[in-house]
């Protein structure tokens, strides 16, 4: 019997984030399209997180190698910006997985990175308020520099990105 | 797509990429040698940024005919890159490479803001994704510029110093492509004199907070001259440093 997508995005879902192996693929948002094409042949459809994500090309390779390991004979992985990302494409599960990490989720956007959205931030370590951003940029792209001065820990926020 | 139509396009494209480049390589250099943690890790995040969005500008070209990405960045002689001359400057200080920074910055944002609407659809997609990205560098930008020219006299006249230094070459970015009107009619980028008038709204703004005066408008002689190739004598050893790796065995599988 013929595999079904929604097997397909149950596979997928043990692949993690490169950079934040908390969360999964899947539950970042960064794949946005599964076809079946015939009995052993599936067709993937990502979308980078930043335009210059060096994981990029790796994240392709784990795809395919994860439903090949599913008995997929033939997987072709295609990078698109046709649906581009943007952090309210986060599941839920998505949001609590980078908390587990330690990073504060991005809070939701309205279409456009306002003031008042870099400054919305909740620590995850205690849940206060009273932070600062220390720099925008931080490990990796994706993710700014934050200090919480409830429970005097530096923290990293997932940013939110449009 | 007729003719003239791709002409005029392959040449805004790689404007954009070389500009993209450049610049993200210029950023690198600061890699290692920030004045803090936090400047050397921005500096480095800026330039991930910008030389991986050149790619895909290049990645487009190709689309267009032109050659494969990395022969285009790494391989062509400096004497064919399209950049301006601003953003081939050496670092100099930080605050020149802060105000370089801010007043690209500024200019690449609301580019890319603009292409999101082209009729071009490849780039259209494009830069409705890097318009996001570039907020992140624009907020940077403008907190350092304000906070440096606010925060004493010596920052204040170093920042006042490095704009009137930064002007004429940050003028020369919008110099004017002899296809401006294709590009124009066919809505493809609404065009480079649209883009300082946009430009000049937005960094007047931070500047007055920030305290610093753009010079006098009588004293604007804007450096042109780079998208036709001409340019200072600090690009030729940058490509060829950027092109070191890769000219030592062009073929070679990564």
């Amino acid at each position: 019997m013929a595999i079904t997508e929604a097997e397909i995005w149950q596979a997928l879902e043990v692949v993690k984030d490169p950079e934040i192996p908390t969360i999964s693929m899947v539950d970042m948002g960064i794949i946005t399209k599964v076809e079946v094409r015939g009995e052993n042949s599936v067709y993937v459809e990502m979308t980078p997180t930043f335009v210059g994500c060096p994981a990029i090309k790796m994240m392709e390779q784990l795809v395919h190698d994860r439903l090949i390991e599913v008995g997929i004979k033939e997987v072709i992985v295609k990078t698109t910006l046709d649906k581009p990302w943007d952090s309210n494409k986060i599941s839920e599960r998505g949001l609590l997985c980078l908390k587990k990490h330690g990073l504060a989720p991005p809070p939701k956007h309205q279409g456009e990175i306002t003031d008042e959205l870099l400054e919305n931030i909740t620590c995850p370590f205690c849940g206060s308020k009273n932070v600062e951003m220390k720099s925008p940029f931080g490990p990796t792209l994706c993710r700014s520099l934050h200090y919480c001065n409830n429970c005097l820990q530096a923290f990293e926020q997932f940013k939110p990105i449009v | 797509m007729n003719e003239k139509t791709t002409i005029a396009t392959k040449e805004l494209l790689y404007k954009i990429a070389d500009d993209l480049l450049i610049i993200g390589h210029r950023n690198s250099e600061w890699t290692g040698l920030g004045p803090i943690l936090e400047e050397d890790i921005s500096f480095s995040s800026m330039a991930q940024d910008k030389i991986g969005q050149s790619m895909s500008v290049f990645q487009i070209l190709q689309q267009l005919g032109e050659g494969e990405p990395d022969t285009v960045a790494f391989n062509r002689a400096s004497e064919n890159f399209y950049n301006s001359q601003f953003v081939e400057l050496p670092n100099g200080e930080y605050d020149f490479s802060l105000m370089r920074h801010f007043l690209y910055d500024h200019a690449d944002q609301l580019r890319f803001e603009m292409l999101a609407k082209s009729s071009f659809e490849p780039i259209a997609k494009l830069a409705q994704k890097i318009k996001g990205e570039l907020k992140y560098h624009v907020y940077h930008a403008n907190i350092w510029v304000t906070k440096l020219g606010n925060a004493n006299e010596e920052s204040h006249s170093r920042m006042q110093n490095a704009l009137n230094e930064c002007w004429n070459f940050a003028l020369g970015m919008f110099e004017e492509s002899e296809f401006e009107n294709t590009l124009i009619n066919e809505k493809i980028f609404a065009g480079e004199n649209e883009l300082k008038k946009k430009w000049l709204e937005n960094i007047s703004l931070i500047l007055e907070k920030a305290s610093l005066k753009i010079p006098e408008e009588k004293n604007w002689k804007p450096f042109f001259g780079g998208r036709k190739h001409i340019h200072t004598e600090y690009l030729k050893p940058l490509v060829d440093e950027m092109g070191e790796v890769f000219s030592i065995d062009p073929g070679v599988e990564w």
